[in-house]
């Protein structure tokens, strides 16, 4: 089978790293080849962050690069822009609608850029954007972006959501694992 | 056991099962993990040590007493710990002895792109080289046997991509290792120039030895095909590259021990294809040893000794050799410019009123490494410079020396707590002894910040965050001879230009520690988020210059982020206008 990429896009502190680790342990439990990239460091205090999961029969590069992804998770909307040129044809970007000023825009350098999802549209990218704080916030806490991202992407690998459930089960702690239920939950169904 | 682990914590259970009884390591992207999961582990001694000479020293003692051992380290880290390094490859071990040390091409968190495999040529030790999780495991593991059977410490090179990508591990028992006994033998441990004279040969002899290891171990194998157009000798991650973009369709000679190298192996792939290609991130070091052989190979005119590769570089560099190197794939369409998002100090981060306060008297800054570095960027462009761990204390002596008063009294050092303890202590005797009214500010935030939160000897727990021994900064600075030594809370922007000034106008060296712990610690409560009053902000962007991520402008009025915003009060301090506030505001 072919290998297929995903690309989990946001802003360092969002939770893309959980996220990752969700998809990766549901994935492995599948019995797939699975590659997982992460970022750690500098770069996630408040910097643009950038996750890979590729999965499939034998997967080598743990990188995703240009043309290449069929799914891009971002967590924040210019986020989505910065990414997209690694989208594949016939691939999708799932885009949260929040916005979250990086410093040039902070500053007064540069300008937050509008209709910036529009313009991907245009350019005939596949953009399902959704509005993922108002869900996360109902869930318990705005930091439960990542999971109801996560709950709205589950439906496009056709897995059951049985087990992503599990996979939650696995990955996040007890004590928030009822937040994170209900976070996932509240993703699930926005589709 | 089947799990998905980062290559770090492949590492850490290949050191944990093959028998691993002590690990001493410094913090470091990309290194640090190693040592964490490592310290999960209840039955071995682990520890944070306050620099990586002091951890590879207490691996090396451990060694000594007949414990396999281990420290872990970024590459920089390397530097700081070389001169144990090159002295062990004299002495070699009793216990086994790994020294795992992690590269960033690309700096991804870090001041150079170094390649440690010129380490492993210099001390002439060998070195492992993985390209994924299990192989990291695998490595890991064997690293100890390796290292007894031809008496070395032994270097396991990681690097970021390798250290932070996961895929599945089988992982195994842990192996019982028994101690081996303690003899004392003179001649191999102790390195005056009588007993290292003899020394010397046997490390010549055992490069040969390890040569045979190259030519026939484990660790470098070759993928042959029915093609032989050309061949690829790779390592490390660029074999993962070569192999997305060929898959079986090239022959491939994959080298996981890059010293020493082989070379029966690596003439015998040569003479089995009609063109050898090298790749490998960084350095050429394969490359020229395949040149040494007197073999025609192409690398570095290819691809670039600079920052790291991908499947799209093996790729464009194929397709523009003329090489078939299947379809270039295609994006759905142009793309709408963005602007940047690098990495700043977050929301509340205790530094930004110290460097506000330094911005604001137009202050000259001599830097160093850790979170604060952050405080380079715009908008509060503070520093003047960062070399390395402890340069700015060092560094700000041999400015002051050069320029005398000119400078002294406009000029500081920053450094944070770790830092500190890491190289910031010899700086600071450098200072008083030798006499120059230089300025020191320990950023004192009471946690390892950027390497993702470690214990430190001035936090008074140790890596299990179990209560340790605390060094006393302000009793430290005072003993190494720093007798104007007082604290300040940077949320406090009065009392920290008080406190900058008058220990820039003293007439001797001084210390100012400017202490509150990071915000990202668990035990640091949020307030309240602060809120603009709309009617009494002017738009004067006064706020602005904190370059605080909480703080906005939109609309010709200051805004707050409530989700970001942790109520540390700096930026009210600061309104002319009483606009910022709490609740009551």
């Amino acid at each position: 089978m072919k290998t297929t990429s995903v690309m989990i896009v946001g802003v360092g502190g969002q939770g893309s790293l959980l996220a990752s680790r969700l998809l990766g342990t549901l994935l492995t439990d599948e019995g797939y080849d699975v590659k997982v990239s992460e970022v750690h460091g500098m770069s996630q205090r408040g910097g643009s962050v950038v996750t890979y999961v590729r999965y499939g029969e034998k997967v080598y590069s743990p990188i995703v690069t240009e043309g290449e992804c069929d799914y891009i998770i971002s967590f924040e909307k210019l986020e989505a822009a910065r990414y997209a040129s690694c989208l594949r044809k016939g691939g999708k970007i799932i885009v949260n609608t929040q916005e979250i000023d990086p410093m040039p825009v902070i500053i007064g350098a540069a300008a937050y850029p509008e209709g910036i999802l529009e313009e991907l549209k245009a350019a005939g990218y596949d953009v399902a954007d959704f509005d993922a704080l108002t869900p996360a916030v109902e869930a318990g806490s705005a930091k439960a972006v990542n999971i109801v991202l996560m709950g709205y992407f589950a439906g496009c690998l056709g897995l059951p959501r049985e087990k992503w459930e599990k996979a939650l089960e696995k990955v996040i702690k007890p004590k928030f694992l009822e937040m994170n239920r209900k976070a996932f939950a509240l993703g699930w169904e926005a589709v | 056991m089947k799990k998905l682990l980062i290559g770090n914590e492949a590492v850490a259970w290949g050191l944990y099962n093959g028998g691993l009884g002590l690990v001493s390591s410094y913090p470091g992207t990309p290194s640090t993990e190693i040592t964490e999961f490592l310290a999960t582990h209840d039955d071995i001694h682990a520890e944070w040590a306050p620099n990586e000479k002091v951890a590879m020293e207490a691996a090396f003692g451990a060694s000594l007493a007949g414990m396999r051992s281990a420290c872990a380290m970024k590459h920089v880290g390397l530097n700081v710990a070389a001169d144990p390094l090159f002295t062990l490859s004299y002495t070699g071990v009793t216990g086994g002895l790994v020294v795992c040390v992690a590269d960033d091409p690309a700096m991804h968190s870090s001041q150079n792109e170094q390649d440690s495999r010129h380490y492993a040529v210099a001390a002439k030790v060998p070195m492992l080289e993985p390209a994924d999780s299990a192989e990291a495991y695998a490595f890991a593991k064997s690293a100890f046997a390796l290292s007894e059977e031809y008496d070395t410490p032994v270097l396991l090179r990681m690097c970021t991509r390798i250290a932070h990508s996961q895929c599945v591990v089988d992982i195994g028992e842990r192996e019982a290792v028994p101690m081996k006994d303690y003899v004392k033998q003179p001649e191999k441990y102790i390195m005056m120039p009588g007993y290292a004279k003899k020394r010397h040969p046997l490390v010549e002899e055992r490069t040969e030895k390890l040569r045979a290891v190259a030519e026939n171990g484990p660790y470098n194998r070759v993928e042959m095909t029915d093609n032989r157009e050309f061949g690829i000798i790779t390592s490390g991650c660029s074999y993962l590259y070569v192999k997305e973009v060929f898959g079986d369709r090239v022959p491939v000679l994959k080298i996981g021990m890059p010293n020493p190298l082989p070379e029966k192996l690596i003439r015998d792939f040569a003479a089995s294809v009609k063109k050898l290609y090298v790749i490998e991130e960084l350095d050429p070091i394969l490359e020229n040893h395949v040149k040494s052989l007197g073999l025609e190979v192409t690398g570095k005119k290819l691809f670039s000794a600079i920052g790291e590769f991908s499947q799209k570089t093996i790729r464009d560099a194929f397709l523009a050799e003329g090489i078939d190197a299947g379809p270039v794939p295609e994006t759905c369409g142009a793309v709408p410019a963005v602007p940047g998002r690098p990495p700043m100090m977050c929301a509340g981060c205790p530094h930004r009123g110290m460097y506000y306060t330094l911005v604001k008297n137009k202050i000259t800054v001599l830097g160093d490494i850790g979170c604060y570095t952050l405080g380079a960027v715009p908008p509060l462009n503070a520093l003047d410079s960062t070399l390395c761990m402890g340069a700015s204390i060092s560094g700000i002596h041999g400015f002051n020396a050069a320029r005398g008063k000119e400078t002294e009294g406009k000029t500081v050092a920053v450094i944070g707590d770790s830092t500190f303890m890491h190289s910031g202590m010899t700086g600071l005797v450098n200072v008083a002894y030798n006499a120059t009214n230089s300025t020191v500010i320990i950023l004192d935030n009471s946690i390892t910040g950027m390497t993702g939160h470690q214990q430190n000897p001035t936090t008074g727990y140790n890596i299990k965050g179990d209560p340790a021994s605390k060094v006393d900064l302000e009793a430290l600075c005072k003993a190494l001879g720093i007798r104007r030594v007082r604290v300040v809370d940077p949320y406090d922007l009065k009392a920290c230009e008080e406190a900058v000034l008058e220990e820039l106008a003293a007439e001797e060296p001084s210390v100012i520690i400017s202490r509150r712990p990071c915000v990202l610690l668990k035990y640091v409560k949020a307030k309240a988020p602060l809120k603009v009053d709309p009617a009494k902000c002017r738009g004067c962007r006064k706020c602005m210059k904190l370059g605080c991520p909480a703080v906005s402008f939109r609309e010709g009025k200051a805004r707050i982020d409530a989700t970001l915003c942790v109520g540390c009060g700096v930026c009210e301090q600061l309104c002319a206008f009483s606009a910022i506030g709490g609740e009551e505001a």
